[in-house]
């Protein structure tokens, strides 16, 4: 017997989180078909990090890959934790604006382009401040735009997570992934503490972090489609399952009365147990994806 | 922030290849290795650690002690240390020179 | 920067609507009303400090999950109501503090709720309803993203009351261990990092910065002069198209954004190849 079939499955996986964002996007289209747009040689660049003395990356942290995942047509753009914790400038954000247009312009053409967002990111890029916002509000609204022809795919791997105003990007989307290491939220557990105290929120209590946050909670909640573990193999998978699924009957994001009547139910006096709205809202009325 | 420059005239050797290797991350660095147009290698280094030219200059000198490619390298540095950026140039070359 | 946030949102909600109770079901930090505005009826909507709010975290202007959901339902509401007749102009009266920063705004998901908001503001502009955001206060970060980033025209007050940006001056200072001092050096050298709004309108995102005077409490022609300024921004966004395009139509946006404009055209050039 050789010592290959010895080694466990799990050992033998690629780990996604361990993979640049490059890398990531990669390993979820199909061999072949992926081109770079706008690839980090152009070296089209922040200009606002230098004279910040802030060491700026060729592809302002934002990888643009048009491949196909399934035989679909796809775009995918992946935000890269490693640099300035993957959040959001000018060059990045209009990257993404970007690639939501095209996909849109190319969907209403007749060619269906999904898109499909690795979202590794803080929200907003504080040395880029106004930029970096006017920036998530555009994609925002490409998004929104996209969403009326294909689907939007977010991915949330971890180990930065999706914070900040790019939280609202994943909560547009059409399908949200996480594995059980990736966060996704709108303020990280720091800032809580830092603007309501330390009562509020023990930024240094990460199993509190991960029960509110954390994918296993997110996807039993009902916030997000699937829980995936870190194995590049089945994460392009998942992906590849919601191309090809299409777009919803309804998104989330749209369901208002139902997260209206929800919110209202909440016993507010005290702080949320997150296994009780686990099962609240996750085995409540539950609106099907198209699987 | 500052800007370096090497030229090393000796680095003749044809090479047909790009490499990209790195994230500018805090402590790290990013390259871009690929032919050069002139038949030699030139270096240029933007780095946000300013006064650290010399130390520059040796880690290029002794990479290309070894190396002959006529390749044109782009670094974005963030703070690496001098043995991650020797690493970071021998993993670009070996993407080359596959 | 003004001291209480969210006084002037109430002020300039009620001098635009005469109205003031939020509806029927709303919680008491949403105030939604429909009134004249030149030949249109027009839907207001302004997000206000409510110290009896539900939520502890959300009782000084901040817009959270209720806020956020009521403020959807409401635009839903007209936008279904609209479906086939005059669109009607939606305005966002701005003066928010920030997004809620609670546990329980995590547990619920407030990025949802965000995102709800935010999905019903564009639903509605790509519908064809001229949808303008007046700042009257402060407009920062996600609740800015929430209530009135989906614009399809932004007005603000040339004022020191008005701010917006991507995180308040004491978050930022505390969380960039600066001074404010420092932060405020900062934004003069480097344009979108600025908290003078001023530097903001050169970015090209602003349709108008508008002189008024006594903002906190304005006399009638003021409000007047404001009301000419929003009916001239619902006829301008009539004309134009229902995306976010106007971001980059001044010179203004051109240049500063220069790099981002570049990046749009090269990718748009490579696509078409690829």
């Amino acid at each position: 017997m050789s010592a290959i079939t010895l080694v466990p499955a799990f050992v033998r996986r690629t780990s996604f989180i361990e993979l640049n964002a490059r890398a990531r996007a990669n390993e979820l289209t199909d061999p072949g078909t992926g081109r770079e747009m706008l690839g980090p040689f152009e070296r089209l660049e922040s200009p606002w990090l230098p004279e910040q003395g802030i060491a700026p990356q060729s592809d302002d942290g934002c990888v643009v890959i048009k491949g196909q995942i399934g035989g679909k047509p796809v775009v995918i753009v992946a935000l890269e934790g490693g640099f300035q914790a993957g959040s959001m400038g000018e060059v990045s954000g209009a990257k993404m604006t970007a690639a939501l247009d095209l996909a849109a312009r190319d969907s209403q053409n007749g060619k269906k382009t999904a898109a499909v967002l690795l979202l590794e990111t803080g929200g907003v890029r504080l040395q880029e401040a106004n930029l970096g916002l006017a920036a998530i509000a555009e994609v925002i609204s490409s998004l929104l735009a996209l969403r009326q022809h294909a689907p939007i795919i977010t991915v949330i791997a971890g180990t930065v997570g999706c914070f900040g105003g790019m939280s609202l990007v994943a909560g547009l989307s059409s399908y949200i992934v996480m594995t059980p290491e990736a966060r996704l939220g709108l303020n990280g557990a720091e800032v809580i503490e830092q603007e309501s105290g330390i009562e509020e929120f023990d930024s240094s209590d990460r199993a509190l972090i991960w029960a509110i946050n954390g994918g296993e909670q997110r996807v039993g909640m009902g916030v997000a489609d699937e829980l995936v573990q870190d194995d590049a193999a089945k994460i392009a998978a998942a992906v590849r399952k919601y191309v090809e699924a299409g777009l919803p009957r309804v998104h989330r994001s749209q369901q208002v009365e139902l997260y209206r009547d929800r919110i209202a139910a909440i016993d507010t006096s005290r702080q949320i147990d997150p296994l009780s709205i686990r099962k609240q809202w996750g085995t409540a009325k539950k609106v099907e994806g198209a699987k | 922030m500052e800007q370096l420059k090497f030229d090393y005239p000796s680095a003749k050797r044809r090479v047909d290849k790009k490499a990209h290797v790195g994230v500018a991350g805090s402590g790290d660095m990013e390259i871009l290795m690929q032919p050069s147009d002139t038949g030699a290698a030139h270096v240029s280094v933007q780095t946000s650690v300013n006064g650290f030219s010399q130390s520059w200059k040796a880690v290029m000198d002794r990479f290309f002690s070894r190396y002959d490619g006529a390749v044109r390298i782009h670094i974005n540095d963030a703070g690496a240390t001098p043995g991650t950026v020797l690493l970071r140039l021998q993993q670009a070359a070996e993407v080359i020179d596959q | 920067m003004s001291a209480q946030v969210g006084l002037r949102g109430r002020a300039w909600f009620q001098a635009l609507t005469a109205k003031d109770p939020p509806l029927d079901g709303d919680p008491g930090s949403v105030l939604t009303a429909d009134a004249i505005l030149g030949t249109d009826k027009a839907r207001f909507l302004c997000v206000v400090p409510n110290p009896q709010g539900r939520f502890p975290c959300v009782r000084r202007g901040e817009v959270g999950l209720e806020e956020a959901y009521a403020l959807a339902r409401r635009i839903c509401e007209a936008v279904e109501q609209d479906e086939s007749r005059n669109k009607r102009p939606i305005v966002a009266i701005v003066d928010v503090k920030s997004q809620g920063y609670g546990r329980r705004e995590e547990t619920a998901a407030i990025f949802l709720a965000a995102a709800a908001a935010a999905d019903a503001y564009a639903t509605a502009r790509m519908k064809g309803h001229p949808v303008i955001s007046l700042v009257v206060g402060q407009a920062i970060s996600g609740g800015f993203l929430t209530h009135g980033y989906q614009a399809s025209r932004i007005l603000a007050f040339d004022d020191s009351g008005v701010v917006i940006h991507a995180m308040h001056k004491e978050a930022a200072a505390r969380i960039t261990l600066r001074s404010v001092a420092d932060l405020e050096r900062l934004g003069h050298e480097i344009l979108p990092m600025s908290y003078d709004i001023r530097d903001y309108a050169k970015l090209g995102l602003l349709h108008k910065l508008l002189h008024v005077e006594n903002p906190d409490n304005p006399a009638a022609p003021t409000v007047g002069q404001v009301r000419d300024a929003l009916i001239e921004a619902v006829a301008d966004a009539r004309a134009g198209a229902t995306d976010l395009g106007n971001h980059f139509k001044s010179e203004d946006a051109r240049k500063i954004r220069l790099a981002g404009l570049t990046a749009r055209a090269r990718i748009e050039a490579e696509w078409a190849t690829a």
